[in-house]
């Protein structure tokens, strides 16, 4: 580990920090104008930011430590999952630290964290995100390790920065199985990101909000943290989808030009990535909660048919 | 671990991933007109194996049995399911005995069955194509399971055709297409089913005011 090492780390996580509002408010931006609204700015989700952090923190009477601690262990979760996740190169010190399996984990205690902060005020409304957010991830998070275990299979290992080098740096193969892993991927992050055909993030109508409904109580900085945290694993999501499906461009070991062009292409890659999500939202109605369990259920059994196929057609026997 | 696949053999494998995969957009799909239009992009895409098929090992009666599938079932087969879609005004009507994510895992089921059993009679053949013989007797499976869960007439005739699509795949991949008169013959077949099919929509519906076929399971006159 070098000295050049941390500085990039340093630099990939400053970079993820301020990415993620420019991200979320690209892709509400494009939403906007594929719906035919006039849209926000791009820069919208740090004025929001900087409100947020100026305001004064109200608390409910009932609430206990867990409540003001919880938006810090998401914070922390989602800029973790950034550090590990390789943006600009594979060789970078963090990435060694957490393979996917305990990337998943990482989400997954910032989801525990967040929903027993909805449920510890007591409101109805913030019980009601908290189960729904469980019943979302409890299905979500089988199908996102079905998909890992499809690009393991492939790389032989569980690490992203080796299934990254695998992908990018070898000869290009067409891998079918990853066809099938990168559509279950997409319905995974679309139901981890609240996004629209489960969740719509731009409502707070009470029968159908998830998210929303979890963060009611919060204020002030808390929310500035949550909302900043919900961009961050936006930004986490498409980043461990580019580096496992689009890995070309991710630079490898740290020399200082291959790590400066990443920069760029990623960029790219996020605008690109952003302006999709955007048209699938667009084209999409938001299904009823209790059609959430066949969507997900339909990206399990494609990430199992990855691995199938998989086994069927890229194994010689 | 991955001893050199050439390219030509990778770009069939993902074809024949991306019927499977429309196979099972096709079983999950609630709408008719959607329907149709998966069989027909699943046409395409047989079209397209075949020709790399065709291209990689030369073998000329290759080429027309893509054309004939660009034909048939890509343009023509679907161009008649929309017509009769519209002119029996069912747009709304697929509904399925078994609710869709049952459907889907029963579905799971079927092609680990089908890849099992193909394997070992795809080590059997020589064919460039050769492992792609478990997804066409997945995509057969599918097409079955299709025609048996959905109540309504039209899907009905979509799983059949899609089935046929899968034998049609099956024979590319394991003996490199059937002799043209067989082909020939089971397009012929196809086509006439689909049109005998589409009058037989319009009897159950003057008998029934409905497509639900299982209005057929009653025998006794009213």
């Amino acid at each position: 580990m070098s000295i050049s090492g941390l500085l990039w780390q340093l630099f990939a996580i400053v970079l993820a920090l301020a990415l993620a509002p420019i991200l979320t408010g690209w892709v509400n931006q494009c939403r906007a104008w594929m719906q035919n609204r006039s849209a926000p700015p791009l820069l919208q989700p740090y004025y929001m930011l900087h409100k947020l952090f100026l305001k004064d923190v109200v608390l409910a009477h009932g609430a206990s430590s867990l409540f003001r601690f919880a938006p810090f262990v998401v914070f922390g979760c989602m800029l973790l999952a950034c550090a590990i996740i390789p943006t600009l190169s594979t060789d970078l010190p963090l990435a060694p630290t957490a393979d996917t399996i305990a990337l998943v984990g990482v989400f997954g205690l910032a989801r525990i964290f967040i929903s027993l902060a909805a449920m510890d005020v007591g409101t109805s409304f913030g019980s009601l995100g908290g189960r729904r957010e469980m019943l979302v991830g409890f299905l979500a998070e089988p199908a996102l390790l079905m998909v890992i275990f499809t690009t393991a299979m492939i790389s032989q290992s569980t690490s992203v920065a080796t299934i990254v080098e695998t992908l990018a740096h070898r000869e290009f193969v067409i891998y079918p199985s990853l066809a099938f892993a990168g559509i279950a991927f997409t319905f995974v992050s679309f139901a981890e990101n609240a996004r629209v055909p489960i969740d719509n993030p731009a409502t707070h109508l009470e029968l159908t909000m998830i998210h929303e409904a979890m963060i009611l109580e919060y204020s002030g900085r808390h929310l500035a943290l949550i909302e900043w945290a919900a961009s961050l694993k936006l930004y986490a999501y498409s980043c461990l989808g580019l580096a496992l499906f689009f890995p070309w461009g991710i630079a490898q070991g740290d020399s200082f030009l291959g790590l400066l062009l990443a920069i760029p292409v990623l960029v790219v890659k996020l605008a690109i990535g952003g302006v999709l999500l955007a048209f699938i939202e667009t084209i999409n109605a938001k299904v009823r909660i209790f059609r959430a369990p066949e969507f997900l259920g339909t990206a399990f059994l494609l990430a199992v048919l990855g691995l199938l196929v998989r086994l069927l057609l890229e194994t010689r026997i | 671990m991955n001893a050199v696949i050439p390219f030509s053999t990778q770009l069939i494998n993902l074809f024949a991933s991306v019927i499977l995969l429309l196979a099972f957009a096709m079983l999950a799909q609630r709408r008719v007109l959607t329907l149709i239009n998966l069989f027909a992009l699943q046409g395409l895409t047989l079209c397209l194996s075949t020709l790399v098929v065709a291209v990689t090992t030369g073998q000329t009666h290759l080429y027309w049995s893509a054309g004939l599938t660009l034909v048939l079932k890509a343009l023509l087969l679907p161009w008649i399911l929309h017509r009769l879609v519209r002119r029996l005004e069912v747009k709304w009507d697929v509904e399925s005995l078994i609710k869709v994510p049952t459907t889907m895992l029963v579905g799971i089921a079927l092609v680990i069955v089908a890849f099992n059993v193909a394997l070992p009679i795809s080590q059997l053949s020589s064919t460039v194509s050769r492992g792609t013989l478990g997804i066409a007797l997945a995509t057969v499976m599918l097409a079955f399971l299709m025609m048996i869960t959905r109540s309504k007439a039209i899907p009905q005739v979509v799983g059949f055709l899609a089935m046929e699509n899968g034998l049609f795949l099956a024979a590319t991949s394991a003996t490199y297409g059937m002799p043209m008169v067989v082909e020939l013959g089971i397009a012929l077949d196809v086509l006439v089913g689909a049109i005998i099919l589409g009058v037989f929509f319009f009897q159950i519906r003057e008998q029934f005011d409905s497509l639900d076929i299982r209005h057929l399971e009653k025998l006794k006159e009213r």
